[in-house]
């Protein structure tokens, strides 16, 4: 009876592993679309990198600095093939906004969350269209509606699944 | 639930000046961002350096990838042929023996065109092929289309050059690293190509439309000359690509334009070529694409 319980308190962490594993996780979910062997003829994959990036916002504000946003942002664009500078701008925009927004509206439940959240995505989104758009590419606005349609219907999973990351990476 | 107040330090003078510089770190590097992206924005060539290292890190996770989707990427394909394999069957032979007349035809007029070509001293036998490699991925979270080609600098591969695969036109190499290089998609609104109708030599500039489609303008007449299954191929025209090779096939039109689709699916083809470029000089005078700067670098 007890063997279902004795491992999952107090268990040994690094310091590494309790830092490391939210930021390792969002690299990690920016290089999927890279790696992805598919040559796509639109934009088909969410950014999960983004995805994961608020979703550990919203289950844990206090792990990172404001700033994190650029480091990631930079990994983000190095492997979306964004021009450089986009997702850095964005998500650091993104993270200082949330930050207002969690002060001003102090309660919050799921429904607020997964709206807050799709607001985000969809921010994200049009934000990197317009930087491809004004270096002269990127077509016509309308063809990222599905890719933010679904971005904000996976977003409680990707939450469920940092969630799970949450409760490996805590001693 | 309320949140974590960990933006609320208190009297603790530390914690308000480190919160206070989080802000101020956030937002100078927002700033710096935005230069950054402004750069990045006017010279879509720029820091290359640094994404080439980042497809070095790419490249061998998908091509090890590749190979496992290729196999399964077609199931879809081998399905609907069985489904459909009796009708198919005799609809194919009817056409092969059409075929068999034409080749033969085409036989004769190849002939005859080599010894009007050694009459008139026209030798283009060259075709500038400097190397063949894959696609291996893509931008496909991105509204950009750009692919990931395995072989790079060491094999020659320079930026501008034009790629090609059997079928016909895949796009060019807008950078390119020690080991892969970034291919700007025909299917790519920044990838403009000076292309002709194969019937009449109506001349056209063909440009992406960012949804797997192209769109093709006619560059000199008022009212829209193409019509749907006209085939278009590149001209030769501003010295990038070499003339002859298969663009697209028109769909639909649109207005003063023409929808077509590219006749080399990106996410089909096998193998593709990276060519010189036609007549590198001339390239680098012509400035009517705007991804001329590409050319520019590369130009011997």
């Amino acid at each position: 009876m007890s063997s279902r319980y004795n491992n999952r308190i107090a268990r040994p962490r690094s310091v590494l592993h309790i830092r490391g594993v939210p930021i390792v996780s969002v690299m990690l979910g920016s290089m999927i679309p890279a790696v992805i062997p598919m040559i796509a003829q639109q934009p088909l994959l969410p950014p999960f990198g983004l995805l994961i990036l608020i979703a550990w916002r919203q289950l844990r504000p206090e792990i990172w600095q404001l700033w994190i946003g650029l480091p990631l942002g930079l990994f983000d664009d190095l492997m979306s093939g964004q021009p450089i500078g986009s997702s850095m701008f964005i998500w650091t925009v993104l993270l200082l906004v949330l930050d207002f927004e969690s002060q001003r509206q102090f309660w919050r439940d799921y429904w607020h969350g997964w709206i807050i959240a799709g607001l985000a995505i969809t921010f994200a989104l049009v934000g990197g269209w317009l930087a491809v758009h004004l270096s002269g590419g990127g077509g016509a606005v309308v063809q990222i509606l599905p890719q933010i349609a679904y971005s904000i219907g996976l977003f409680p999973l990707i939450v469920r699944t940092c969630a799970a990351l949450d409760r490996w990476r805590l001693p | 639930m309320a949140p974590p107040s960990n933006r609320r330090p208190g009297y603790n003078r530390k914690a308000q000046y480190g919160l206070f510089a989080s802000y101020v770190v956030a937002m100078v590097g927002a700033i710096i961002a935005l230069l950054l992206l402004i750069i990045s924005i006017s010279d879509p060539t720029g820091f290359a350096a640094l994404r080439s290292g980042a497809a070095e890190v790419i490249r061998p996770i998908s091509s090890s990838m590749r190979a496992l989707v290729v196999g399964v990427g077609n199931v879809d394909e081998a399905v609907s042929a069985y489904i459909s394999a009796g009708s198919q069957n005799t609809a194919l032979r009817r056409q092969v023996e059409a075929n068999r007349t034409r080749l033969i035809e085409a036989d004769a007029i190849k002939q005859e065109n080599i010894r009007l070509r050694r009459l008139l001293r026209l030798a283009e036998a060259d075709t500038g092929v400097v190397a063949a490699g894959h696609l291996i991925s893509s931008t496909t979270s991105s509204t950009a289309r750009m692919a990931l080609l395995d072989i790079g600098t060491r094999d020659g591969v320079m930026p501008g050059m034009p790629v090609r695969a059997a079928e016909g036109l895949v796009g060019r190499i807008l950078r390119a690293g020690p080991n892969s290089s970034d291919v700007l998609l025909l299917i790519d609104e920044g990838n403009v190509v000076p292309v002709r109708r194969t019937s009449d030599n109506i001349p056209g500039i063909s440009s992406g439309r960012g949804d797997g489609t192209l769109q093709i303008r006619a560059l000199n007449t008022e009212r829209n000359p193409f019509k749907p299954g006209d085939i278009v191929t590149t001209s030769g025209i501003g010295g990038v690509y070499r003339a002859n090779i298969p663009v697209a096939i028109v769909a639909r039109l649109e207005g003063d334009r023409a929808v077509a689709i590219p006749l080399a699916n990106p996410s089909r083809v096998e193998l593709v070529v990276v060519q010189t470029q036609f007549r590198p000089a001339e390239a680098a005078r012509a400035n009517a694409p705007p991804g001329s700067e590409a050319a520019n670098s590369a130009a011997p």
